[in-house]
């Protein structure tokens, strides 16, 4: 025996824990459903209850301390988009984060446009 | 309760300003080459329920059809200065998935066509949606090795696109040439604009 009690399951044997089990059986998240670029943000009071968290929710929490896209927060915590939103949904709900929608506008300002094309220009 | 929705506390220093471009066409057009050629490539899944698998045929057959399963998307990132970030976004090829075409479009500050000159019938579905949708897009044709040269105006005409629509050539694994195509899109969104506002 290996005392340094060897893993059965790797990441490609895929998730121990099924999503829905994250999500406690919801495929919906409690509010608004969050844009693939819709900006979240952790609020910075910490007198907020995060009482009735799972770890999952944690680790949002903790990477939207500073201001992150939706998709990058998925990306970053590896779990499915629908599944990242019930989450965030969660948290929007407890007061702990806050988004501001990119996606209300149909089509981005001019100046959006005018800083990504010298962003661009300049790569 | 606080809601926190109007209580912007983080970054205000520079707030963030995200937008994205979506990279459409068809299945093995070269659509991951291209995002992954000048962006940082993530890792990006989508779980959703598709209970409707049956309905469309798609060109990957090996793929295992279930009730869940589990999309991973093209999803790249470009950070520029002033806390600007460009998104892009591969557009998932298969019919069954265009569900996701509204959301992924939905803001998008343009759209780019990648086009195969060998099976250019593939993206007439995807140029098809950004002009009903009136998303502004234009059309890169991805030169394969070995595939015949095509000029653009050709292209065009067998596309059927409005004469405004931009058509170039590009190839999705050179860097610089995915910067023209990204700059050619911004700057189509952009006359898009004026021409809208005058």
């Amino acid at each position: 025996m290996t005392s340094g009690g060897e893993m059965w399951l790797d990441r490609d044997a895929g998730p121990v824990v099924r999503s829905y089990a994250l999500t406690r059986g919801r495929s919906r998240p409690p509010g608004a459903t969050l844009g693939l670029i819709d900006v979240v943000a952790a609020v910075s009071s910490s007198a907020m209850s995060t009482r009735g968290l799972g770890p999952e929710h944690r680790r949002l929490l903790d990477l939207c301390r500073a201001p992150a896209a939706v998709a990058d927060l998925a990306s970053e915590i590896d779990l499915p988009l629908g599944v990242v939103r019930v989450l965030l949904g969660d948290l929007c709900e407890h007061g702990l984060v806050s988004v501001v929608s990119t996606t209300r506008r149909s089509v981005p300002q001019e100046s959006v446009l005018r800083s990504v094309l010298d962003g661009l220009r300049a790569l | 309760m606080d809601s926190g929705l109007s209580n912007p506390t983080v970054g205000a220093e520079d707030p963030p300003v995200f937008t994205k471009i979506l990279i459409a066409g068809g299945f093995g057009v070269g659509k991951t080459t291209l995002v992954g050629t000048i962006s940082e490539i993530r890792p990006l899944r989508t779980e959703e329920e598709l209970t409707d698998v049956g309905v469309g045929v798609d060109d990957v057959a090996a793929v295992e059809h279930k009730t869940t399963t589990t999309v991973a998307m093209d999803f790249g990132r470009i950070t520029f200065p002033r806390g600007v970030v460009l998104y892009l976004f591969g557009t998932p090829g298969q019919e069954r998935f265009w569900f996701m075409w509204d959301e992924l479009a939905l803001g998008a500050l343009g759209a780019v066509v990648l086009a195969d000159t060998r099976r250019l019938v593939d993206c007439f579905a995807s140029v098809d949606y950004f002009e009903r949708r009136e998303t502004p897009f234009i059309v890169a044709a991805n030169c394969f090795d070995g595939a015949p040269e095509y000029d653009p105006v050709d292209i065009r005409d067998a596309l059927d696109l409005d004469p405004d629509v931009p058509v170039l050539l590009c190839d999705a694994r050179r860097k610089e040439s995915v910067k023209e195509v990204l700059i050619a899109s911004v700057t189509h969104s952009l006359a898009r604009h004026w021409s809208a506002s005058c």
